[in-house]
């Protein structure tokens, strides 16, 4: 307890402390939003919610890493995890995802348990158990006395982060395959109607997000770990933000995945660092509740 | 059938007693198969009679666990001092105590967690189905990572208790007919509240719940009691697991998300969601399965298990019992055709 | 008569458009009262305001001189106001019989009877009820093979089931085989004589509605356009207008 206290007093002490934490925050807050972004879109356009979405972001960074590992710049990492998880995940809907789209959400949100699982033990059985990095070999800058440290690496991370997002975000508004998936994503049967093959669609829309994700994760290994078991962590942040922003609200998820990650920053400065995952699900219930409160004002359910 | 269904009962309790007399070598595994049988038909109260699929019923098994040990412990002991030694020895208990603090530590186990079902329910039974599955998901998670940092009640390190007074076969017993006892108490406690009005109502609940909170059924009682009868006979079967593994710790054995969490989903769906016979059907047959075949898989069970989840999900959503409805709509009553209505009425 | 529904001022919108604008009404206890419109007039939102589905932007509705624009629609059910759906809702896996059984009166019954078996005197009543509507025949039937037809009239025997004191009723007649609709407005005002139910229909073949109500309030674009008897209805310029707009 006392402990928590001179954490918290520290903050006020030295007001730099709080720009090296929020700066922390923020560029791991930018991987958050890009997993929950391809969330949001797997859930806006074929109704499912991934419980291995955070799976997906491991396996993008353990891809990075192993080839890495055969003296492969890990910059280029991050377009190779990009097409290979393209290719998992256009298997795993065709193979699991496409047979349990049309049915309840439990059967899908259970489905998805079962391959975060699956793909949890797969890689431990791989990669062994071991935290995971990949050390890039670039200067720090730093900043406020030495205060606030900000390593390159990280800058390129988001930099990364940011310009992939805003790729995809180009090509959903401009392209015609953008468009399908938007309409598809308002009414899957007027779209069939119309003549957009759904199927199509869904195969894609599922194989981008696990792109993304695997992308994020080939991020996420040059400037922090991975571990075969941190992919619940990863899909419960996904889903906080996901559920505090809404679907279909850009905006809100970049905010919400920004906020996310500070807010588990100065929670792991606050409590330590032992309580990171306690805080990233505590966050999920809070935010569930705030929802729900919301729809009780409008007499709805949350569903 | 009237002379032939007391009997098939009468068999059936002969044979859950006599089995650990047969297979005295087994009683462990025996008694962990009354344990799945039992979370399994739990689970399916709200999960398949209600239509509220949890993912968190585990919560209330490390939970029971935690309270069966602590009310266990402080009846005869400081619990900060026992914790602090790791139960390393120098706490003695006598054969009164032990039985006493086993029967309240089980009924305080029971009830601690029925009240955390309502508080917790209150909360998040807004939510309605994903949400649901994945604010329970969360309970879990959230309490097995703050119990793992709270060294009051043993932190990371978990719990050790002390074993059986008396002979390990005797003890291996007692815990079999806890498990046996508990978990015929259940089926039969089911078999009567699936008849009654309030096993109606939670299925109109699961079918149409806007339609239910239309015709003015109390939705939200009828959800928390039933999660909390639910909750009262997991936290008795943890605290009865607690006892029988004398040593458990929170993430891996107390509050066990993929591991028991989620057994008891994939028991109730490969016996046939919704109905009384399916999650013990699937519970048995899923035991046998996992004993048989863990052995041989050498480090791959993980794995095997994540499969087993897809395919049943994926190709056997309805459940041995499922199938069988469909195969043969005639042996659960129902009706489609036009035929004549003699008699039907009193089936239920 | 005393009026148990009373609507003041009430609006309500979506985004930007206006479903109900200033909307004042009341219902006599012990009658029938229609509303009426054409298509998009505002009738199933005003409907929804009542029953609680969605919260209003403006004015009051009250039920037996109770606020009741801030309740939840289960609350609202259990003071004795049910409602009907435009797209019928039962419980398709149920056969009829358990159907009604599910439907009684949840709000009358204590704590101790919500854990018993349903008497003998339920299988009664929803056999009763079944033959009122004309499903005694069918009521062992999955009522998801039900037709359209008998599912509506299922739901209506289920919301007698529920021994309501109001019954809103969306569209009774729409889908329903013409040459029943004479027995179905027979029902409907033998469930207001007999049960002694005040109901409020909506309802879209003037015939039925004519033949029924006592008194009858027409929408048109979210507003109040007229009400009054049957006769005065029918004779309103601005009625046929709307009407013979709309088409």
């Amino acid at each position: 307890m006392d402990q928590i206290f001179s954490n918290i007093s520290l903050l006020f002490e030295f007001p730099v402390v709080n720009i090296s934490i929020l700066l922390e925050g923020l560029m791991i807050g930018s991987l958050f939003a890009l997993s929950a972004y391809g969330l949001a879109l797997v859930w806006g356009v074929m109704n499912v919610k991934n419980l291995a979405q955070g799976d997906f972001v491991v396996a993008g960074g353990y891809v990075s890493w192993y080839f890495s590992g055969f003296g492969m710049n890990p910059l280029l990492g991050v377009p190779l995890a990009f097409v290979m998880m393209w290719g998992l995940g256009w298997v795993i809907y065709k193979t699991v995802i496409s047979r349990v789209i049309e049915r309840d959400l439990f059967t899908s949100l259970l489905a998805t348990f079962g391959l975060a699982i699956m793909m949890a033990q797969l890689m431990n059985l791989m990669f062994g158990s071991d935290t995971q990095s990949i050390k890039l070999e670039y200067e720090t800058l730093y900043f406020f006395d030495d205060f606030v440290s900000v390593p390159i690496a990280k800058l390129i991370g988001v930099i990364m982060a940011l310009s992939l997002a805003a790729a995809v975000i180009y090509f959903m508004k401009t392209s015609r395959m953008g468009q399908a998936i938007r309409a598809t994503a308002q009414d899957a049967r007027a779209a069939r109607v119309m003549g957009i093959d759904t199927e199509k669609i869904y195969a894609f829309t599922f194989s981008l997000n696990s792109a993304i994700c695997g992308a994020a994760g080939a991020i996420i290994v040059m400037v922090w770990l991975i571990q075969p078991f941190y992919g619940i962590t990863y899909s419960i942040r996904a889903f906080v933000i996901v559920t505090a922003a809404g679907l279909g609200n850009l905006p809100g998820v970049i905010a919400a995945g920004l906020g996310i990650g500070a807010l588990e920053q100065y929670g792991a400065h606050i409590f330590g660092i032992g309580y990171q995952q306690a805080i990233a699900v505590l966050l999920l219930l809070f935010v569930l509740f705030i929802r729900l409160l919301q729809q009780r004002r409008s007499r709805q359910a949350l569903q | 059938m009237i002379t032939q269904k007391p009997l098939f009962y009468a068999g059936l309790l002969a044979l859950i007693f006599v089995l650990p007399f047969l297979f005295p070598a087994y009683g462990v595994q025996l008694a962990a198969m009354w344990l799945m049988i039992i979370v399994a038909m739990t689970w399916d109260m709200t999960g398949g009679q209600m239509g509220y699929n949890s993912l968190g019923n585990i919560f209330f098994y490390g939970t029971g666990m935690y309270v069966a040990a602590l009310v266990f412990i402080g009846m005869s002991h400081d619990i900060g001092a026992y914790t602090d030694a790791s139960g390393g020895g120098s706490f003695q208990f006598t054969d009164a105590q032990y039985f006493s603090g086993v029967f309240f530590g089980l009924i305080a186990a029971g009830l601690f967690c029925a009240v955390s079902a309502v508080v917790i329910g209150m909360l998040i039974f807004g939510l309605r189905g994903p949400y649901f599955a994945i604010g329970t998901l969360a309970v879990a998670i959230a309490a097995g990572e703050l119990v793992s940092n709270w060294d009051w009640v043993g932190g990371g390190q978990g719990i050790a208790l002390p074993i059986y007074p008396g002979d390990i076969d005797v003890g291996k017993k007692f815990f079999y007919f806890l498990f046996a006892g508990l978990g015929v108490t259940i089926f039969i406690f089911l078999k009567w509240l699936y008849t009654t009005r309030f096993g109606a109502a939670i299925n109109a609940i699961r079918d149409d719940e806007e339609k239910a909170e239309a015709m003015g059924i109390h939705t939200m009682w009828y959800k928390l009691t039933t999660w909390a009868i639910s909750a009262f006979f997991v936290g008795i079967a943890g605290g009865l697991s607690a006892f029988q593994l004398i040593h458990f710790e929170p993430l891996e054995s107390a509050y066990q998300t993929i591991n028991l969490g989620i057994f008891m989903v994939v028991c109730v769906l490969l016996g046939g969601k919704g109905t009384l016979w399916g999650p013990v059907i699937g519970a048995i047959a899923f035991h046998l399965f996992k004993e048989v075949t863990w052995a041989y898989l050498l480090g791959w069970q993980w794995v095997a298990l994540g499969g087993l989840i897809v395919v049943t999900v994926v190709y056997f959503q309805d459940g041995f019992l499922g199938w069988v409805k469909q195969q043969k709509p005639e042996w659960f009553g129902v009706r489609v055709d036009n035929g004549s209505t003699e008699n039907a009425g009193t089936a239920k | 008569m005393t009026k148990i529904i009373e609507v003041t001022g009430v609006s309500k919108s979506y985004g930007g458009v206006i479903a109900n604008k200033d909307i004042s009404l009341s219902v006599k206890k012990g009658g029938i009262t229609g509303l009426i419109g054409p298509n998009g007039s505002g009738k199933t939102t005003l409907f929804n305001s009542i029953v609680g589905y969605h919260p209003i932007d403006g004015g009051s509705i009250k039920f037996e001189n109770n606020e009741i624009s801030n309740m939840q629609v289960q609350e609202i059910a259990r003071l004795g106001m049910l409602r009907t759906f435009q797209q019928t809702r039962i419980y398709g896996e149920m056969n009829c019989v358990e159907n009604m059984l599910i439907s009684l009166p949840h709000r009358k019954l204590t704590w101790r009877e919500r854990f018993s078996s349903n008497t003998k005197v339920d299988y009664e009543r929803a056999d009763h009820l079944l033959e009122f509507v004309g499903l005694f025949e069918k009521r062992f039937l999955r009522s998801g093979s039900l037709s359209f037809g008998q599912q509506k009239l299922l739901e209506f025997a289920m919301a007698l089931m529920n021994e309501p004191t109001v019954l809103l009723l969306d569209e009774p007649t729409a889908g329903i085989n013409p040459t029943l609709i004479n027995g179905l407005i027979d029902r409907l005002k033998r469930a207001n004589t007999e049960f002694g139910i005040t109901l409020f229909i909506i309802e879209h073949n003037m015939r039925v509605i004519m033949n029924m109500a006592d008194t009858i309030y027409c929408l048109a674009h979210g507003e109040m356009l007229a009400s009054g008897t049957p006769d005065e209805i029918q004779n309103d310029q601005n009625v046929v207008d709307a009407y013979l707009g709309a088409h």
